[in-house]
């Protein structure tokens, strides 16, 4: 993984990138590769598109999450309480539509309510109280995880009708399908729940990228200082950053429900770690500044591939998910450190 | 002019009174609590276990012996957090590691063993080693590759239940030796439990290691500075690595006593949410979570007082899956109290209150 220095040209080129840039492309690649490696050595299942489809379909969550904890990412900070939060909402709404017979669209308002409510909070203590989000989202993680068995401690499927015809809802892609074993054509497909991931990762990206608000978030986790100098109001930003990422994780929450279809107070343990590794792989710098929504699918991407790779391969063992993912993360870190410590030392030097 | 000393004194004195303040006031506060709810909670009565042996139980004794560990793995995160201005969450899964690697040296590939494979003390020191790696691993990515300490530890943090149930092969052995049990049940004849001893021996230990080696000292002037450090001929790097590899002997210390506990190991429970507790410990000690300056003896203390609320939610029923939501509402509360924000607010608050008051006595 060292600096690619083949012609002149290029690495110009890459030089002249801008970090977020640089990362996110060495992501793509990455992700790339991989797949390319999982076509060519473990053929039959990675050829058919319906393959990358599922694996958006159990991932749709992790990306909204994901999606979240790269803004606050961005804005110098952490949030390590989504998964606790996707945990909760999933376990009220199943309370919800199950024993109090609640139709769909007020369950979709509580997870929503949920979500805000953690945003609300976390960002009022971190950005007006200067607290740090470590501390405060940690707080919240286990105090979702303690609410979430406090509202109900066994496990149990949702069977509310109207839900579960949500939950059945599939939207055909046509020309996509495969033929299977019996010979029939089969309509490849996707849930709701990647309609929603994809809306959401559009409109941070465009927010991002072309509002003002966006670039704020930028300035304030570049510096700070500057940011404040500039009259960009740093306390709004980085709050606005905690809330969109409770909101956020509430709306993961309800996807994540729609897949699972179940209420549990172990569902989604690890998804905080999930949602920071992909922003990390995705190219979401732990210091704040650089970062980039694609990037970050392309991360939660990888990660769910990994997975899928790990466990075709034959090593299904439960543990050898949270070494691999554990893994990549770590070679990830160490990457970013070097290629932006390498980076600004040529810098300087010019 | 006389009166500017003065207050400089007495805004000295309170800071240094400030920091025990914290954990006693909040163990007074649980004491009170428990003297009017229900008094038999203080009983401590001699009973005899099962060998005969004399043993004392109730509810403090309790105390004394969980949050053992508890103020074991508090040490260390101590001066984590004075090193490096963040904290440690890997320790529950590195107390998994280390617990796994014991057994596994105990027991060899026998998961019911007749006699042990090999002597305690060996097999403690191969997981002290393991544990000891995780913290220079740990310390490595926070030192040399300036990542943020929170989420270097994340990685062991999710990975270690799963490097500890690989070790074993999944499998959970279990040791029959009545000699293995003493390091977290009791010695026969001393009728208080062993970790509390331990415990006090691992402070007794650390304290000596900084008060005569000027650990300590670089500790703090690391983490209230570090370039400052630097230009007065320190290496933060090392002394940040040093501070992760003394947690992890802690870790193994408390590894021991958990396993040791239960003879056996369950990898996904063993020492869960502990590092919310070890953080809370810390804090509650009154030392900055954001490094430099620290104490190691309040957060000794801090960790008694933990055991005590956790204990205390125990005997009102509260199930272990919600003690976590519990904790946080205090942590919550600790980090509001203790922000540089809501203390400069508060303390203008309080001058605005007085100096009507001042005023009016003059007059």
């Amino acid at each position: 993984m060292s600096a690619p220095k083949t012609t002149g040209g290029f690495a110009n080129r890459i030089k002249r990138m801008t970090d977020t840039n640089l990362l996110m492309s060495i992501t793509i690649i990455v992700f790339i590769l991989m797949y390319l490696c999982a076509v060519l050595f473990l053929r039959e299942g990675f050829l058919k598109p319906q393959t990358l489809f599922n694996i958006m379909n159990a991932n749709a969550a992790l990306i909204i999450l994901s999606c979240g904890m790269t803004l606050v990412m961005i804005t110098g900070g952490i949030d390590i309480s989504v998964g606790g939060v996707t945990a909760l909402v999933s376990m009220c709404c199943a309370v919800y539509l199950d024993y109090h017979g609640g139709n769909v669209v007020v369950s979709m308002l509580i997870a929503l309510g949920i979500g805000l409510a953690f945003g609300l909070v976390q960002g009022f203590l971190v950005a007006y109280l200067e607290i740090q989000p470590f501390i405060v989202t940690l707080a919240g993680m286990f105090f979702a995880r303690g609410m979430t068995t406090i509202v109900n401690t066994n496990p149990f499927n949702v069977v509310n009708q109207s839900f579960v015809d949500l939950k059945e809802t599939r939207i055909t892609i046509p020309f996509l399908g495969s033929v299977n074993k019996k010979g029939v054509y089969v309509n490849a497909y996707i849930e709701i729940g990647v309609v929603v991931a994809l809306l959401v990762v559009a409109v941070l990206f465009f927010t991002l990228k072309w509002t003002k608000t966006g670039r704020n978030f930028y300035a304030v986790g570049g510096n700070r200082q500057s940011a404040l100098m500039l009259g960009i109001n740093v306390k709004k930003t980085v709050f606005l950053s905690h809330l969109i990422c409770g909101l956020l994780a509430g709306v993961g929450g309800f996807v994540y429900f729609m897949h699972v279809g179940s209420g549990s107070a172990s569902h989604a343990s690890g998804a905080e770690m999930n949602a920071i590794a992909s922003s990390i792989i995705g190219g979401t710098m732990l210091t704040g500044g650089v970062g980039n929504i694609i990037g970050t699918l392309f991360g939660a991407m990888s990660l769910a591939l990994i997975q899928n790779i790990v466990s075709s391969v034959g090593l299904d063992q439960a543990w050898w998910t949270g070494i691999t993912i554990a893994g990549m993360l770590c070679l990830f870190l160490v990457i970013q450190s070097v290629i932006i410590a390498q980076r600004r030392k040529t810098g300087s030097k010019e | 002019m006389a009166a500017k000393p003065t207050t400089q004194d007495s805004f000295l004195s309170r800071l240094l009174h400030n920091q025990i303040l914290i954990p006693l006031a909040a163990l007074l506060l649980l004491a009170v609590f428990n003297l009017i709810a229900d008094p038999s909670f203080f009983k401590i009565s001699l009973g005899h276990n099962s060998n005969g042996d004399p043993v004392l139980s109730g509810y403090l004794i309790t105390i004394i012996d969980y949050g053992s560990e508890l103020a074991i793995l508090a040490i260390g995160m101590t001066l984590v957090t004075a090193a490096s201005g963040g904290q440690d969450i890997s320790v529950g899964a590195t107390i998994a590691i280390s617990g796994s690697v014991l057994l596994r040296v105990l027991c060899g590939t026998d998961t019911r063993p007749e006699v042990l494979h090999s002597p305690i003390i060996v097999a403690f020191l191969v997981s002290l080693l393991a544990a000891m790696l995780c913290g220079a691993f740990n310390g490595a990515l926070v030192a040399f590759f300036k990542i943020q300490p929170m989420v270097a530890t994340l990685i062991l943090f999710t990975a270690g239940r799963s490097i500890a149930a690989w070790v074993n092969n999944n499998e959970l052995p279990m040791i029959t030796e009545a000699r293995f049990s003493y390091f977290g049940g009791y010695i026969p004849g001393i009728p208080i439990p062993t970790p509390f001893f331990i415990a006090i021996l691992v402070f007794i230990a650390t304290w000596a290691l900084l008060k005569f080696t000027n650990l300590g000292l670089y500790v703090q002037s690391v983490g209230i500075n570090e370039k400052t450090a630097r230009l007065n001929g320190l290496n933060p790097e090392i002394i940040k690595l040093g501070t992760y590899v003394l947690l992890g002997v802690c870790v193994a210390v408390a590894g021991l006593i958990k396993v040791s506990r239960l003879s056996t190991i369950n990898y996904s429970v063993i020492a869960k949410d502990i590092e919310m507790d070890a953080i809370l410990a810390v804090a509650l000690g009154g030392n900055a979570l954001s490094g430099g300056k620290f104490n190691m003896s309040t957060s000794v203390l801090g960790a008694y007082v933990i055991q005590f609320l956790t204990t205390t939610l125990y005997k009102f029923d509260v199930q272990s899956d919600a003690l976590s939501a519990y904790k946080a509402v205090v942590v919550i509360i600790l980090v509001v109290i203790s922000a540089p924000t809501v203390r400069e607010k508060t303390s203008a608050f309080f001058r605005k209150l007085r100096t009507p008051d001042g005023a009016a006595k003059r007059g």
